[in-house]
């Protein structure tokens, strides 16, 4: 394992310029968990890139997308498109966002003369943030450490759509002092599911019980996942129930950013 | 059946609290998943196939007219008889007169859900005629008058105990004192009594996995046999199937059946595969004396050329129920329809209208676990999304809902007007959080705080944050400067 | 409009739409006499030494018991041999078929042997198979008075013969079995694929041998 306490990059940051990436925070992170955001721009910078946030930028459309809503989702793609398709790369900090801005706007805009290029082209610079860190910019370790017993969830939409499973597992391996002890089916849905959760809280609930039940049997004391959403709703099911499990976002390790309190807080 | 899916969630409620169910629904996980994941592992070629399988289905489809041509033409000249129908009451119809003209009082029926579909048994029984289910599963929930809970196993929802109340309570004419405590001896006393069974009825009845056009056969794909017994010792036997089971060729047939079983039950093959290709021949000592197709369209051929058509590839393995977490809380029953799980939350709004089912393809997470393990690569998801759009074209999206979407699709589309609500709106809502960090209840919010926490937003927003940063480095940069 | 037009119409208007009919028609003439064989697994393309062993390996996965003979005229006290074993009666239901007519019943002399298809009152049956599939350790059985489909499914205990150089590597090779047996395009009346005894998961998920069919299949591979 690489035990040095600086990033290891594939990238070297002494061509002409370095990458200018755009952030896309993601409505979760700005709203809920701006840490995230600045996690996410330490791992960023620290992999050699340059940092911008766009100021137009408020959510990717998901909601309006899963609920049937496509003119709202393409006016609000058409904006996410203006604001970031000027930059090297566009980053999120969520599977689900990141899968939205590459997978779906292409479907969206498909048959469409004036946008389906621009959105193929939007689309080839998008990247969840992990998968950036490992896949784009070879990131090996990001020099972080903590002691601590951590177990993770595999974000349906990161994993499955995004095909992101063994990189957060390889940066999290190199975290100095972490142990990752594996629950059993990482890779089942946790019941979020955006608005399913509030459509059909019942089976949301039975859904995350069974979750909630893998990570306490995994012994961990702090869970991670990929997607805020999914993290609000295994903590606050978690927490409802009175345990101490902490659960942050992957990037909030990674980026050795760990003195902010956890999501939904500490204690019991 | 009677549709109930615009009751899904109040079925899906009972469904949650029935503890009976919620321990029968352990087995689906315990039956189907793990199997099926050894068995696609331990073949290397797997997913070369599910591609080739997609590709097999797609020409097909897009030939369909044709190779429909071509087989009834091979059927007829292996003696059978091929009978067209549009909807469910012709083929009702077109089985009950071939019912009839054989002088039957009663028919068997191997496992079939497009009968199901058709509803043909109550149809039959109203015109005197008795049907009688053979697979174990069917007849199980046949004689509790109920419908099937899963696609492939029709009786996942209930408990040993239940099937062997069922069993007292019908076949009273064995020894109240046996023991029926063990499923091996529910097995043995079904076999007995549908033994006797199948040398009775004059007609059976299958339903196929596959037709084919360059022999015309039909085919059969099961464990227990109940569906060859039921076909070969009947005078006529009867196969009632959809237009889409088409296939081309013997080998394509291959291809398909390579992925079937393996993503339906784990096994490499099953026990039965049987291709059917007319009547008795001359000097056959057995098999039926009359073959019948009833090709069925009820819907597909409207799915044709749609954004659906993909869902004609479906061929029924249910490995994307078996894997839906939604299907696992709360069984097939709760969907109210003949196709539970994913793959019957597309189907079903095509065959009823989405204007009584629109619940279904509401019902999931898009978690995408179907799609990922179905053989024929059908996207269910994005089908599920494109009902969606339909209903909320339609304006069938509840008030609520829809209300609700459009405030926040207004701010989401106008960020300075955004920025300005959400940086008051947030930091107040959370030093409501307090020193928790969480809300046990909050107003707006019961159908998240019902079962959880709601965790608070840490303060300030993270764009609040960043500008300010920004702002603060622009200041070190110009004094630099000077 | 018959049903058949109505539906045959409604296909047309979406497949025809924007292709070329005759380039459709030759498509589908072209697929149906050239039957592309699409992908077949390693495993069903062993060489001969190790097709046998994968065969046996996977009809045993499958819980059928397997067991060999030198040549035909063996088969009868192979066949005593299994009905003892297995506390069976000493009689079988037998089809036409001639290797097995051949192999010389008369030497067991308390066997009895009923020929013609199964009534339903046999404990244990005698086929003949067409061939078997390595691969999946299947057994192919073709109707006819040689080898009656009901002797597959009515009794108790099935046994199948097949000889050693009838085991192919695939189910493809099925195929080109039944074409030139039986000419391209045709098929026997039935054909069963037979791997394993009877079996049913509809209680609990529980799979147990022998719901319809036979609660035992028993392979007796002919090595002549």
């Amino acid at each position: 394992m690489n035990q040095s306490n600086t990033p290891t990059s594939g990238v070297s940051v002494d061509s002409e310029r370095r990458p200018r990436v755009a952030l896309f925070v993601t409505c979760l992170v700005d709203l809920f968990r701006p840490s995230v955001g600045f996690a996410a721009v330490k791992l960023i910078e620290d992999a050699g890139c340059e940092v911008h946030v766009p100021a137009a930028q408020t959510c990717c459309g998901q909601p309006a997308y899963n609920s049937g809503d496509k003119a709202d989702t393409r006016e609000i793609a058409e904006q996410v498109i203006e604001a970031f398709e000027g930059f090297d790369f566009i980053v999120a900090p969520s599977g689900s966002c990141g899968a939205m801005l590459k997978k779906h706007y292409p479907e969206l805009f498909a048959g469409d003369p004036a946008w389906e290029g621009r959105a193929n082209a939007f689309s080839e610079k998008c990247h969840e943030l992990v998968s950036f860190l490992t896949d784009v910019m070879m990131v090996r370790d990001t020099g972080a450490a903590l002691s601590a017993e951590v177990t993770y969830h595999d974000s349906c939409s990161g994993l499955r759509e995004l095909g992101i499973k063994e990189q957060p597992r390889k940066l999290l391996g190199a975290v100095d002092g972490l142990t990752l002890r594996e629950m059993k089916d990482p890779d089942v849905c946790c019941g979020f599911g955006g608005t399913f959760c509030v459509k059909y809280p019942d089976i949301s609930n039975s859904i995350v019980t069974k979750k909630t039940g893998n990570i306490d049997a995994s012994k961990a004391d702090m869970l991670l996942a990929g997607d805020l959403g999914c993290l609000m709703n295994m903590a606050g099911k978690l927490k409802r129930a009175g345990s101490s499990v902490e659960f942050r976002r992957v990037a909030e390790v990674l980026a050795g950013m760990t003195d902010t309190p956890p999501i939904a807080g500490s204690g019991k | 059946m009677q549709l109930t899916s615009d009751r899904f969630k109040q079925q899906a409620q009972k469904a949650l609290v029935d503890a009976q169910l919620q321990r029968a629904l352990l087995n689906v996980e315990k039956g189907f998943i793990g199997k099926r994941q050894m068995a696609a592992d331990a073949l290397p070629e797997f997913e070369a196939l599910r591609d080739n399988a997609r590709d097999i289905k797609n020409h097909t489809l897009a030939h369909l007219d044709l190779y429909l041509e071509a087989y009834e033409k091979k059927v007829t000249e292996a003696g059978g008889i091929v009978h067209w129908a549009e909807n469910a009451e012709d083929a009702r119809r077109i089985v009950l007169d071939i019912c009839r003209k054989a002088g039957t009082k009663t028919v068997n029926k191997g496992k079939s859900m497009i009968t199901e579909e058709i509803d043909l048994n109550d149809y039959l029984a109203a015109n005197g005629i008795t049907p009688v289910e053979t697979d174990l599963g069917e007849y199980i929930i046949q004689l509790r008058g109920e419908h099937p809970s899963h696609i492939i196993a029709p009786a996942v929802h209930l408990n040993k105990e239940q099937v062997e109340g069922d069993f007292r309570r019908v076949h009273t004419h064995l020894a109240e004192a046996r023991d029926l405590s063990e499923p091996a001896a529910l097995l043995s006393e079904a076999r007995e009594v549908l033994r006797k069974q199948y040398f009775e009825a004059k007609v059976g009845i299958t339903g196929a996995n596959f037709l084919i056009a360059e022999t015309g056969s039909s085919v059969i794909v099961t464990n227990e046999g109940n569906g060859d017994l039921t076909q070969t010792l009947a005078d006529v036997h009867v196969v009632v199937a959809s237009i889409e089971k088409m296939v081309p060729t013997l080998e394509d047939t291959a291809q398909i059946l390579r992925l079937l079983a393996r993503s339906a039950t784990g096994q490499d093959m099953s026990c039965y595969t049987t291709y059917s290709t007319g009547p008795r021949r001359e000097g056959d000592p057995d098999g039926p004396k009359e073959y019948h197709v009833v090709l069925l369209d009820n819907g597909r051929s409207s799915m044709l050329g749609t954004e659906y058509q993909e869902m004609l590839r479906c061929i029924r393995c249910g490995a994307c129920m078996n894997h839906c977490p939604v299907y696992q809380s709360v069984g097939g029953h709760a969907y109210g329809s003949v196709y539970p799980g994913p793959m019957g939350a597309v189907l079903t709004p095509s065959l009823n209208g989405i204007e009584k089912t629109g619940q279904l393809p509401n019902a999931s997470t898009f978690c995408g676990r179907c799609e990922a393990v179905c053989p024929m690569r059908i996207p269910l998801p994005k089908m599920m999304r494109h009902w969606r759009e339909r209903e909320f074209e339609k304006h069938l999206t509840p008030a609520t809902a829809r209300y609700g979407l459009k405030l926040w699709a207004f701010f989401a589309k106008r960020p300075k007007l955004y920025r300005l609500a959400v940086s008051f709106g947030i930091p107040a809502l959370s030093a409501l959080g307090g020193t928790k960090h969480r809300f046990r209840a909050l107003p707006f919010a019961g159908g998240w705080t019902r079962h959880r926490d709601l965790p608070a937003p840490e303060g300030r927003t993270f764009q609040q944050q960043w500008q300010q940063r920004e702002a603060l480095k622009q200041n070190v940069d110009q004094k630099r400067a000077a | 409009m018959s049903a058949r037009d109505s539906i045959l119409t409604k296909i047309r208007q979406v497949n025809v739409a924007g292709s070329d009919d005759t380039a459709r028609k030759q498509a589908v003439a072209a697929r149906l006499s050239d039957s592309p064989r699409g992908i077949v697994p390693a495993r069903g393309q062993l060489p001969d030494s190790e097709r046998r062993a994968l065969f046996e390996a996977m009809a045993q996965k499958f819980a059928a018991t397997i067991s060999s003979v030198a040549d035909y005229s063996d088969i009868p006290r192979a066949v005593s041999g299994y009905l003892r074993e297995h506390n069976l009666p000493a009689d079988i239901r037998i089809g036409d078929d001639e290797r097995l007519a051949k192999a010389g019943w008369d030497k067991e002399r308390t066997l009895e042997i009923r020929h013609g298809a199964s009534d339903g009152g046999d404990m244990t049956a005698v086929s003949h198979a067409l061939a078997g599939i390595a691969e999946t350790g299947t057994v192919a059985l073709a109707s006819g008075t040689d080898n009656p489909t009901t002797l597959n499914f009515l009794p108790e205990h099935h046994i199948v013969v097949l000889k050693a150089s009838d085991i192919d590597g695939d189910l493809e090779s099925i195929w080109d079995r039944l074409r030139e047996k039986f000419g391209k395009g045709q098929m026997p009346r039935a054909l069963n694929l037979v791997t394993g005894p009877s079996r049913s998961g509809d209680i609990e998920q529980k799979i147990l041998l022998g719901a319809h069919g036979p609660r035992a299949l028993h392979l007796i591979i002919v090595d002549e």
